[in-house]
C-alpha cells in the first residue's frame, strides 16, 4: 500500500498575515512553515507504516511557490519517503477548485492507495479540500477524522459531527482528512532532518503535473475577491504576559471590576 | 431554475439549524428560493413544511442510498439542479462542508467557506468571509455559475418565516457506484444529561495546552472559584479527555456565558464560533501568536499550568 500526503505551505504563525492589496491575495513575503493541520497527517501516515502495516511508500505532494520546497522538506523530516512540488507561475492566484484540481491530478499519478490530508489549511481556514479532491479522484473520502484504522482493503474510520460521532468504512483506495486531535506529531530529530536532505524532491511544472491550464492560477479562478475591509470595529482587548503566575492579581482585577466575582 | 438553491441537512429526520437560517438568509433577498432535502422514505408533508422557513419549492432526492448520511451519494443527487441555479447555499456543519466541496468540484465552480454574508444582484452572487484571523472581510462574486456558498456556523438565525407549505417536487436520484462506496458502520449519539454548560454564567473551557487528563482537576478548581462549569474544545473531545457533552464549538455547543476562561485553548475557527457572543474573554496560553488573543479581552501569555492554580488562590483570598 502507498500512501500521499497533501499539504501545504502557509505563512508561519510568527509572521504577521496580510492581504497584498494590489492581487487581493494572501502575502506570501513573510516567513512560512508546513502548514501545522498537516503534521498529523504526515504523523498518521508514519504510524500506520510503524503500526505494522504493508506500506511501500509515503509521498508528500504539494503545489506551491517554490519556497515551498523548505515545507516539503520537513515533510521529508517527519516520515515521508519522496516529494512533489508542483510549481508553476500560472498556478498563482489559484482558488480552491483549482488547487483541488491540481493535487487530484498529481495525485493521480502517484499510485496511492490512501490519500491523506489535514483537516484544514491554516491560513485560509478551509476545511473542503479533501472532499473536493476525492470528487475529481472518484474515490470515497472520510473528512475530519479523529480515529483510523487501515487494514488490507479498506479503513475504518471514527470522525465527530454536530450530533455525536460517526464510524465510516470504506474500501481503498479513499481519501482521508483527519482531525488535528488524531495523534501528537513528533519532532523531526536531527538525523531525520540530515536524511531529508537526500531524499527525492521532484519539481514539475503545470504542464508535467497534466494540469488543464483553463481551471488553475487567477485567469482560472471561478471565485473572485472584489474587495477587503476592516471587520466592524471591536474593543482591543489587552494582553499581558505572565511571570510566574505573577498575572492573577490583573485577572482578578478586571473581572472585579465587570462585577463578575 | 436560475435563482438560489438552499442544500437543508437533516440528521434522521432532524432538520440543521444552520441549513434553516441560511434558507431564511436566502428568502430575505426576495427571489424564489429553493430547497433541497436527501434522504430515503422522505414524507411530502415534512418536505413541505420547509415553506414555513423561506422555501417557494422544495426538491426532494430520495432514494435508499442516501439513508445513510454521507455525502458523497448526495453529491451525486444535486449535482443536476445545482447546474441550473445561480448559487448552491449550504449551513455550516461537517456533511453539509463535504457536501458543497464535492459538489465544486464536480460542477467546476467556485467555493465561498466561512461566508457571514451573501447577496445576489445582476452580476450573479457576491459572498462576504472573515478572512486572517477574523482581520479583514473579504467580498467575493463568482466568474461562474453555479456559485457555491458555504456559510459560518451560527452566522444566520433560523427564525421560522412563516407558516407556509412549499411544493414539493420529487427529483431523479442516480448514484454512481464509488460515490456510495463507503459506508455508516455505526453511529455514536452525543451522550446527554451532565451539566447543561448552555445555562452557565461562568465556563472555564480548556484545550489540549492543559498538556494532559491529568490538569482536568486544576481547570475544575478555577472553575469553582468562579462558580462556573468546566467546558471543553473539541480537539481534548476528540482525544477522550472528557465527554461531547461538555464540548464548545461548531460540532458541539453554542454558549454565550458573561465570562468565559479559556485555558490552553488556541481559538481555531471550530472553536471561536462557538464561544465568540460571550461578554468577557480571558485566554491563558503560551502562544503569544494563537489566535483567541486576537479576540480575548484579556489575554495572559504564560504557562496555563502556572497561572491557573494562582489564580484559583487569588479568587479564594478575596
Amino acid at each position: 500500500m502507498n500512501i500521499a500526503v497533501c499539504v501545504k505551505e502557509v505563512p508561519s504563525g510568527t509572521s504577521h498575515k496580510r492581504l497584498d492589496p494590489a492581487t487581493n491575495r494572501l502575502d506570501r513575503s513573510g516567513d512560512s512553515e508546513l502548514n501545522p493541520f498537516d503534521l498529523h497527517a504526515l504523523e498518521e501516515a508514519v504510524r500506520i507504516r510503524e503500526g505494522g502495516a504493508d506500506v511501500g511508500e509515503i509521498v508528500a505532494v504539494c503545489m506551491g511557490p517554490a519556497s515551498a520546497q523548505r515545507a516539503l522538506q520537513k515533510a521529508l523530516a517527519l516520515g515521508a519517503d519522496r516529494a512533489v512540488l508542483v510549481s508553476d507561475d500560472s498556478l498563482a492566484g489559484s482558488d480552491i477548485a483549482g488547487t483541488a484540481h491540481v493535487l487530484a491530478a498529481v495525485v493521480a499519478k502517484q499510485d496511492a492507495d490512501l490519500v491523506l490530508l489535514g483537516q484544514q489549511a491554516a491560513d485560509a481556514d478551509c476545511y473542503v479540500m479533501a472532499a473536493a479532491v476525492a470528487d475529481h479522484l472518484e474515490r470515497p473520502v472520510v473528512t475530519q477524522v479523529a480515529d483510523l484504522t487501515v487494514h488490507g482493503s479498506g479503513i475504518r474510520a471514527k470522525r465527530q459531527t454536530e450530533h455525536g460521532y460517526d464510524v465510516i468504512e470504506a474500501p481503498l483506495p479513499a481519501v482521508v482528512s483527519v482531525s488535528d486531535a488524531i495523534n501528537t506529531p513528533r519532532l523531526p530529530s536531527i538525523k531525520a532532518i540530515m536524511g531529508a536532505k537526500k531524499k527525492p524532491l521532484e519539481t514539475l511544472s503545470a504542464a508535467d503535473a497534466g494540469v488543464d491550464a483553463g481551471q488553475v492560477g487567477e485567469s482560472g479562478a471561478h471565485s473572485v475577491v472584489r474587495s477587503v475591509a476592516p471587520p466592524a470595529a471591536k474593543s482591543a482587548g489587552v494582553t499581558i504576559e505572565d511571570s510566574g503566575g505573577d498575572s492573577a492579581g490583573q485577572v482578578v482585577e478586571l473581572l472585579a471590576g465587570k462585577g463578575l466575582i | 431554475m436560475a435563482g438560489l438553491l438552499v442544500y437543508i441537512h437533516h440528521d434522521d429526520g432532524e432538520l440543521s439549524p444552520q441549513s434553516l437560517g441560511v434558507l431564511a438568509k436566502a428568502a430575505s433577498l426576495g427571489g424564489d428560493v429553493t430547497a433541497f432535502l436527501a434522504g430515503s422514505g422522505v414524507d411530502d408533508s415534512w418536505a413541505g413544511s420547509l415553506g414555513g422557513h423561506g422555501a417557494a419549492k422544495v426538491l426532494v432526492a430520495d432514494d435508499g442510498a442516501l439513508a445513510g448520511g454521507l455525502s458523497q451519494p448526495i453529491v451525486d443527487a444535486i449535482e443536476s439542479p445545482a447546474r441550473e441555479a445561480d448559487a448552491v447555499l449550504f449551513g455550516a456543519g461537517v456533511v453539509s462542508a463535504d457536501v458543497a466541496a464535492g459538489l465544486a468540484a464536480r460542477v467546476g465552480s467556485g467555493i465561498n467557506c466561512e461566508t457571514t454574508d451573501f447577496t445576489l444582484g445582476d452580476g450573479g452572487a457576491v459572498a462576504v468571509r472573515p478572512a486572517l484571523g477574523d482581520t479583514v472581510m473579504v467580498e467575493s462574486s463568482f466568474a461562474s455559475s453555479p456559485a457555491i456558498i458555504l456559510g459560518r456556523a451560527n452566522a444566520f438565525a433560523s427564525e421560522p418565516t412563516g407558516s407556509g407549505t412549499a411544493p414539493v417536487e420529487r427529483v431523479e436520484v442516480t448514484v454512481q457506484e464509488w460515490s456510495s462506496a463507503a459506508r455508516m458502520a455505526g453511529r455514536e449519539q452525543a451522550e446527554t444529561g451532565g451539566v447543561d454548560i448552555t445555562e452557565a454564567d461562568v465556563l472555564v473551557a480548556f484545550g489540549r495546552g492543559i498538556g494532559g487528563p491529568e490538569n482536568i482537576p486544576v481547570v475544575e478548581q478555577l472553575a469553582k472559584a468562579l462558580g462556573g462549569e468546566v467546558a471543553a474544545t473539541r480537539a481534548v473531545v476528540d482525544a477522550g479527555w472528557t465527554s461531547y457533552s461538555m464540548q464548545v464549538g461548531q460540532t458541539g455547543k453554542t454558549v454565550s456565558p458573561k465570562l468565559y476562561v479559556a485555558c490552553g485553548i488556541s481559538g481555531a475557527i471550530q472553536h471561536k464560533v462557538g464561544m465568540a457572543n460571550a461578554g468577557v474573554i480571558v485566554a491563558i496560553n503560551k502562544d503569544v501568536n494563537a489566535p483567541i488573543f486576537e479576540f480575548a479581552d484579556l489575554g495572559v501569555v504564560g504557562d496555563v499550568l502556572t497561572v491557573m492554580p494562582k489564580l484559583t488562590e487569588a479568587l479564594a483570598a478575596r
